[in-house]
């Protein structure tokens, strides 16, 4: 009979023959601080990459754009990601919640993530290839005399196309599933990405390196509670859908036959899949009638006082852009950036909650639909939901003042926007578990005014974040293309200070510039 | 556009400083002097850009600010910034004629051309330089 000793030993050299080669170990999944000789060990090949983003999507381009054009070479980056070009994920959820190619965006001017300078504008450049004036015109009488300017979506892909293939992104790009960022003892961090089956030897490859950017975009978005248990009780993922989630056959449906549809939310999507029931109603013989439920109806304007009055009518509350413009880079976000805690997150919820931008075609279409009675607002919380008799959904509804009611559908669209906890996110629990990582105010990732991860740091090395995950820190656009811009631009002076890339002053700036406009690789 | 005061004041004076005093060097041998002295009208136009800031940052930039202050957004729509080249321009002729004869035309042709020049400037081409300005406000110190 073999010793205990060897029993355990062979027990554990029957695992090791288990386990596809170059795999996570025991160790090392529960070891908070990795040295090169544990990863190497579980045979887990390591790549030296001194700069790491995790993501692939618009947030990492837009930090590795900024970086090339601070002077870093192209073999010190690496971007981790499951997706083929950064723009991909983007373009499904904006085609999902109705916004395809063709149709804007809701996005300023210059907001540009092809181009941190944002000269020329998207405006300036949808002006010089249509050869029309329009837009020009457009922007600089907004918001006072025409609607915000905004680009179509098809623009801004085919210009991060353009800017993907000048800065070489292709060749930075590492594709897999990342798994975890854990810190090296001897400094810096290892990332380990899963790549896809069957393109490597081993199941796992850690990357060395220095400095980790994390952009991992949104933490999951959610069903409402009631709809997800409606769902899960009744088996029925077709009547019940999420706005973001591919749903065309919801208006391919009503376009066959006269059908009722509750649409739940008061924000950009709710607006967008609004204009799509109507467009679908006035010109392709749709016969759908429209319930709408707020559960915060805007009657008007509303503020605490006459120096924060947001515009609003008919449920919604109408605002250009996700924030008031001066948190992207005036006196709102000065005062975001001088705020802690308790006040911080009391000027985000003074900002936010659901809104969308008062455009004026959709404001006329909205009043037809209205006028011709197949539109119809209701403010409420559903306290339940049953299936009807004729195969539709039943929803009863408490609104905040009255008597409870109940409203019948055939279909439900959420456009509430829920999203998850950071938590629901594999990366960023592990770093919350690992990494020294914390929460904010507002319960997402903890960063600093300089978008590092408080807590993260190891040795020389410094952990980064950017985007939705990071939202309740001292800025607060930045699931924005402008707000990623900014956070590229402060994680590279950042980094500047550390040696890691050239500062981008005027000079370098104007070169770079030069570089862009000819279309020129960076030098 | 979201200037912060801090950052108004800095933009004036620079923009003024650079672009402004560029174009004013250039303009003013060709503005119709009236026999004057091309030294004397240098004195005139180079004293409108001065007082063009100093009465701007003294004067209206408190004003646009405190305006600014009802709009939720807190911004500053580059209409208003091109408008107020009217009101700016009423009061830098009302201050320039306590130094000496201004020919109207000549004043109307050097504000005019100056301010749609720095405004042009500033809604677009100054990010090529000043990459950070449109986050901070408008100062560009920091920029």
């Amino acid at each position: 009979m073999p010793s205990s000793d060897e029993g355990m030993r062979n027990g554990h050299d029957l695992m090791e023959m288990r386990r596809p080669a170059g795999d996570l170990t025991p160790e090392l999944l529960n070891t908070s601080v990795w040295t090169d000789e544990m990863v190497a060990l579980a045979g887990i090949p390591i790549v030296d990459a001194p700069f790491v983003t995790v993501g692939g999507g618009m947030g990492s381009f837009v930090m590795v754009d900024l970086l090339r054009i601070a002077g870093v070479p192209a073999s010190s980056i690496r971007s981790l990601s499951n997706i083929d070009h950064p723009w991909q994920t983007y373009e499904y959820l904006t085609r999902c919640s109705q916004i395809p190619r063709h149709e804007r965006i809701r996005s300023d001017s210059s907001g540009c993530p092809d181009n941190i300078w944002a000269f020329p504008s998207y405006a300036v450049r949808e002006a010089w290839a249509d050869k029309t004036v329009a837009p020009l015109a457009s922007v600089a009488l907004e918001p006072v005399v025409t609607d915000y300017w905004t680009p179509r979506a098809g623009q801004v892909f085919t210009s991060l196309g353009r800017e993907s293939a000048r800065i070489g992104y292709p060749d930075m790009l590492a594709r897999g599933q990342v798994r975890m960022v854990r810190r090296r003892r001897d400094g810096g961090y290892f990332t380990i990405l899963t790549p896809p089956a069957g393109t490597s030897a081993t199941k796992r490859i850690a990357y060395r390196g220095w400095y980790v950017h994390l952009a991992v975009g949104y933490p999951g978005l959610q069903f409402l509670p009631d709809l997800q248990k409606y769902r899960a009780e009744h088996g029925d993922t077709t009547r019940i859908v999420n706005a973001y989630e591919p749903h065309e056959h919801v208006y391919e449906a009503l376009k066959r036959q006269p059908c009722t549809v509750l649409v739940r939310g008061g924000g950009i999507v709710a607006s967008r899949v609004l204009q799509r029931l109507m467009d679908d109603r006035e010109h392709h013989g749709a016969r759908t009638h429209i319930h709408h439920l707020f559960r915060t109806y805007v009657s008007g304007k509303h503020g605490d006082s006459v120096f924060s009055r947001r515009k609003g009518g008919g449920g919604f509350a109408y605002s250009g852009f996700n924030w008031p413009k001066a948190a992207w880079g005036g006196q709102l976000k000065e005062r975001f950036e001088r705020l802690e805690g308790e006040e911080r997150a009391a000027l985000y919820k003074q900002l936010g909650g659901a809104h969308t931008p008062q455009r004026k075609s959709w404001q006329r279409q909205k009043e037809r639909a209205s006028t011709g009675g197949w539109y119809q607002t209701y403010q409420g919380v559903i306290t339940g939901m049953v299936p009807s008799t004729r195969g539709g959904i039943v929803s009863d509804v408490r609104p905040d003042n009255g008597s409870p009611y109940s409203l019948e559908a055939d279909f439900i669209i959420d456009c509430t926007g829920l999203e998850g906890d950071i938590r629901e996110h594999r990366v960023l629990s592990d770093l919350l578990d690992h990494s020294g990582a914390g929460r904010n105010p507002l319960g997402r990732l903890d960063v600093e005014r300089s978008f590092e991860v408080r807590g993260t740091a190891n040795g020389a090395g410094r952990m980064y974040a950017s985007g939705a995950a990071t939202l309740g820190g001292y800025y607060a656009g930045v699931d924005t293309f402008l707000g990623l811009q900014y956070s590229a631009l402060a994680i590279t002076d950042d980094l500047s200070t550390r040696g890691f890339c050239k500062h981008v002053g005027p000079f370098r700036s104007t070169a770079q510039w030069l570089r862009w406009a000819r279309n020129r690789p960076v030098d | 556009m979201t200037p912060t005061i801090i950052g108004r004041w800095q933009t004036r004076i620079a923009l003024l400083a650079t672009v402004g005093l560029a174009w004013t060097l250039l303009l003013t041998p060709l503005l119709p002097r009236r026999g004057a002295a091309l030294a004397d009208t240098y004195q005139l136009t180079l004293l409108a850009l001065a007082i063009t800031a100093l009465v701007g940052a003294v004067v209206w930039d408190p004003i646009y600010h405190a305006l600014q202050q009802f709009r939720w957004e807190k911004d500053w729509p580059s209409l208003f910034a091109l408008l107020t080249g009217a009101n700016e321009g009423v009061t830098t002729w009302f201050v320039l004629r306590q130094f000496g004869a201004v020919p109207p035309w000549s004043f109307v042709a050097l504000f005019a051309t100056t301010w749609l020049l720095v405004w042009f400037v500033v809604i677009g081409p100054i990010r090529i330089v000043l990459l950070r300005r449109r986050f901070t406000g408008g100062r560009v110190l920091d920029a």
